[in-house]
């Protein structure tokens, strides 16, 4: 129920945020009123951190107004966005850990008798309230001795303590249990009745369908819809999210979904011969406390195994997982049948599974090194005796490569910062290949590079594939999936919701898939 | 209790068991550790670095470090003496102006630059000291003290213990007060534990740090004075390397130097400690107190791979 009737307490009309290269905001509007949940819902890159950074005073819109109780308002810094009300919490808590409770509760309020701070009164009203907040704990502890979901209490306790009026709350339930969500909801609810605009980002749909009322959906930086949740079923939001037309997804992905489902046999799939061939790589049961739920992956040699999902799925934490860059708290990685050391990147390297990550600016090119030193970084142990490095090994290697992935650079020496990002990509492709895997695991390989890398990259995976590579793919571009992708894994909530193969590999088989409700 | 809580207690108050359970043995072993006048003796000459102690520990649980107390130390040695020769007033407040000034710009630069603090107070070790030696001539002169009431304050005594004892006591309480029971504590604890959630928490993140080295200028300078007042000179070669001992205290008495957490009282343990080990090692006959320092780095080592255990073992409840 939207009163419609309401000011809203926060509005933001027509914002625009432009980074270099990118416009992340492109004349957004979204308005909280009082007493309304408000999902924030889309896919990477959409928009949702930039916005709520914006709203929480962290960066300044370029274009656009925001506005804070119908008056125009310019928040500078975080701090006036809280002292006007807006509290944020985060997915990471962010408190101080070695506090006690009562004092990250308070800091800054603390009950004070002669001048100086009353430890008992201050002690008894956290305990008060944080008992309305379900968390009932010694307040004296350190708060990181704390669960992250009590942490997670102390957080909203005190942002809504602080007298706010609108708590924007980004992946709350991330790291929580079940029993924790259960509280939080209870906790939103009692916000939202006394008149609290709550925003709620969240990539689990189910949880969105409980507490929300309000959807606002970004896509690329623009408002894709907003309305009224109830309004809005589960396929459509995804279409929404994805940006896939949905009278495409009705008339083919609904009805095909019955027909494929009779006509699918797996046994009888065409490549027959090829799924009989073992495995190269082969994970079972991969299991992290609330980020992967036994998922089980393998990829066969010259096969290209596709992992779909919304973002926060767990594809890149799969992914992670299988070359030990993920703690884990059960499952196995095997590699030609034999377990690899967990936890061990070295030792999956060593075996022959290695990851093109997801960020490449953060967890793949060294900016500073030249091209050559990049591709050559990870198989040097390879390219000497000894540990010393042969420096004609190494050209030989880097020579095959850049002109084997046409990697378009002065000369090997050029620093990669210079490269554009497709040839960065390739690059970083030819580094892993050079090491000479089994299987590569590639997570957004074409994100952010220009449309004729993009094409280059997925020619090379294909080729590579047909000369007997194992690739896992990774890709938010439903389009690349389907077409790249021999089989694909469609992962809901960090467990496997279904798996696609032969005529079911289509963009409306994997929406329709992670639209299904989850069980429980 | 269980394992969270023992670990916790051990880290606060871990110092002072290991200073009591010095202090016992070492009566026990030696006749001569036990007396009144070694008790005095080690309390009167521990209490210079614990005035500085108190401010480092301030600067340490902010997650900062202030190295540029031992040069201060010494500066306000010499500027007291010398401002002796114009009375009891001038002699107190112009160390207290000059090494309060120079605290204050480090804690400027710190907080309003995000300089590293190791950096910047290393910059104000070297300054003040070339400072120190410039007005000294190069060490050559040495300023004795004018004014016999700053000389009194410096080597009076009530029930056998001089005036800095005293000094020190009054300071050390009206610090744990201020880092226990003010805003301001509050904030340097937040500070040192979170900066960023700190700075989201409302806490003025500058202006508690420039107010923390402010205090730590000060009260290097003030020990200085009432050295110089107990010396009866503003000695230019003593407190050279200070700042790693007043580090070390702090350290010992349970503040961790990643900032955070920690207290006076362990502080005060900490100095009365490295006092304590001094005093046995001059109990052992053929041991040159160069052992000392031999034995007050083990103590630091084994500290801090304490600590460390300790926080494993809080984080495991």
């Amino acid at each position: 129920m939207r009163r419609t009737d309401l000011e809203p307490v926060l509005e933001a009309k027509e914002v625009s945020k432009r980074f270099p290269g990118v416009l992340a905001l492109d004349g957004v509007s979204l308005a909280l009123r009082p007493g309304e949940v408000h999902a924030l819902v889309g896919e990477n890159g959409a928009g949702k951190s930039t916005l709520i950074k914006v709203f929480t005073g962290v960066y300044q819109p370029d274009g656009g107004e925001l506005r804070h109780q119908g008056e125009p308002a310019a928040f500078g810094t975080p701090m006036d966005a809280q002292r006007a009300g807006i509290s944020t919490i985060y997915q990471e808590v962010n408190l101080v850990p070695m506090m006690s409770v009562a004092r990250n509760l308070l800091l800054g309020r603390e009950p004070r008798r002669f001048g100086v701070i009353d430890a008992a009164a201050m002690n008894g009203e956290a305990e008060r309230v944080l008992a309305g907040y379900g968390v009932d704990t010694d307040v004296r502890r350190p708060l990181r001795t704390l669960g992250v979901g009590g942490q997670q209490m102390v957080a909203l306790a005190r942002a809504v303590s602080i007298d706010a009026r609108v708590v924007i709350m980004d992946e709350p339930t991330s790291s929580l249990e079940p029993r924790e969500v259960e509280t939080l909801f209870g906790v939103i609810r009692r916000l939202r009745d006394q008149g609290i605009a709550v925003m709620y980002v969240s990539h689990r749909l189910d949880e969105l369908y409980q507490v929300c009322d309000q959807v606002t959906v970004l896509r690329d930086g623009r408002v894709a819809h907003t309305g009224a949740l109830a309004d809005v079923e589960r396929l459509r939001l995804i279409s929404l999210m994805l940006g896939r037309d949905l009278n495409e997804v009705r008339s083919h992905g609904m009805t095909r979904f019955s027909r494929d489902r009779a006509a699918a046999d797996p046994a009888g799939a065409p490549d027959g011969g090829e799924s009989r061939r073992s495995p190269a790589v082969e994970a079972r049961g991969l299991t992290r406390r609330h980020v992967l739920d036994g998922v089980d992956v393998s990829v066969r040699p010259g096969e290209v195994v596709g992992l779909g999902g919304l973002l926060g799925a767990g594809r890149t934490e799969t992914a992670k997982a299988i070359v030990g860059a993920l703690p884990l708290d059960g499952g196995q990685v095997l590699v030609a049948g034999a377990p690899v050391r967990a936890g061990s990147t070295t030792a999956a390297i060593r075996a022959g599974v290695s990851l093109l990550p997801e960020d490449r600016k953060a967890e793949g090119i060294i900016p500073t090194l030249s091209v050559r030193e990049n591709i050559a970084l990870a198989a040097l142990p390879s390219l000497g005796r000894a540990g010393v490095v042969s420096d004609a090994k190494i050209d030989r290697v880097v020579e095959i490569f850049m002109r084997r992935l046409r990697i378009k650079a002065a000369s090997p020496h050029q620093l990669v910062s210079e490269l554009s990002g497709g040839n960065q990509q390739k690059v970083l492709l030819a580094r892993w290949l050079a090491v000479r895997p089994k299987v590569l695991l590639l997570d957004e390989p074409t994100r952010g590079i220009d449309v004729g890398a993009k094409a280059e990259v997925q020619a090379l995976i294909d080729e590579l594939a047909g000369e007997g590579l194992g690739v896992l793919l990774i890709s938010s571009d439903l389009e690349e999936l389907v077409e790249g992708a021999d089989r694909i894994l469609v992962l809901r909530d960090g467990a496997v919701a279904g798996e696609l193969s032969g005529d079911d590999v289509t963009e409306e088989r994997i929406m329709a898939t992670i639209a299904e409700q989850s069980d429980g | 209790m269980n394992r969270g809580q023992v670990s916790r207690v051990l880290q606060q108050h871990g110092a002072v068991m290991v200073l009591a359970v010095v202090v016992i043995v070492g009566s026990l072993a030696f006749d001569s550790f036990a007396t009144p006048g070694n008790a005095v003796s080690v309390v009167v000459s521990s209490s210079f670095l614990a005035i500085i102690a108190i401010g480092m520990t301030f600067v340490i649980i902010s997650g900062g470090i202030d190295l540029s107390v031992g040069s201060l130390f010494v500066l306000g040695g010499v500027l007291g003496a010398y401002g002796s020769q114009y009375g009891l007033v001038v002699a107190l407040l112009l160390p207290l102006a000059v090494c309060g000034l120079v605290g204050l710009l480090q804690g400027l630069v710190i907080a309003r630059t995000g300089m590293a603090p190791f950096i910047v107070t290393l910059a104000g070790l070297l300054g003040v000291r070339g400072l120190m030696l410039a007005i000294s001539d190069e060490g050559a002169t040495t300023y004795l003290v004018k004014d016999p009431a700053f000389a009194e304050l410096g080597r009076g005594q009530v029930l056998e213990l001089s005036y800095p004892v005293y000094i020190t006591i009054a300071l050390s309480l009206a610090a744990m007060v201020l880092l226990q029971r003010t805003g301001f504590g509050q904030n340097v604890y937040a500070i040192g534990g979170n900066e960023q959630a700190a700075a989201l928490m409302g806490v003025p993140v500058a202006r508690t740090k420039v107010y923390v080295y402010l205090m730590s200028g000060l009260l290097a300078g003030l020990a200085g004075a009432l050295n110089a007042a107990r010396l009866s000179s503003g000695v230019t070669i003593l407190g050279i390397g200070l700042e790693l001992d007043v580090i070390a205290a702090v350290v010992i008495g349970g503040t961790l130097l990643t900032g955070g957490a920690g207290g006076i009282t362990g502080t005060v343990a900490g100095v009365l400690l490295l006092g304590v080990i001094q005093s046995l090692i001059n109990q052992v006959g053929n041991l040159t107190s160069a052992f000392q320092q031999v034995v007050s780095g083990l103590f630091l080592a084994l500290v801090v791979v304490a600590q460390r255990l300790l926080s494993k073992a809080q984080r495991l409840t």
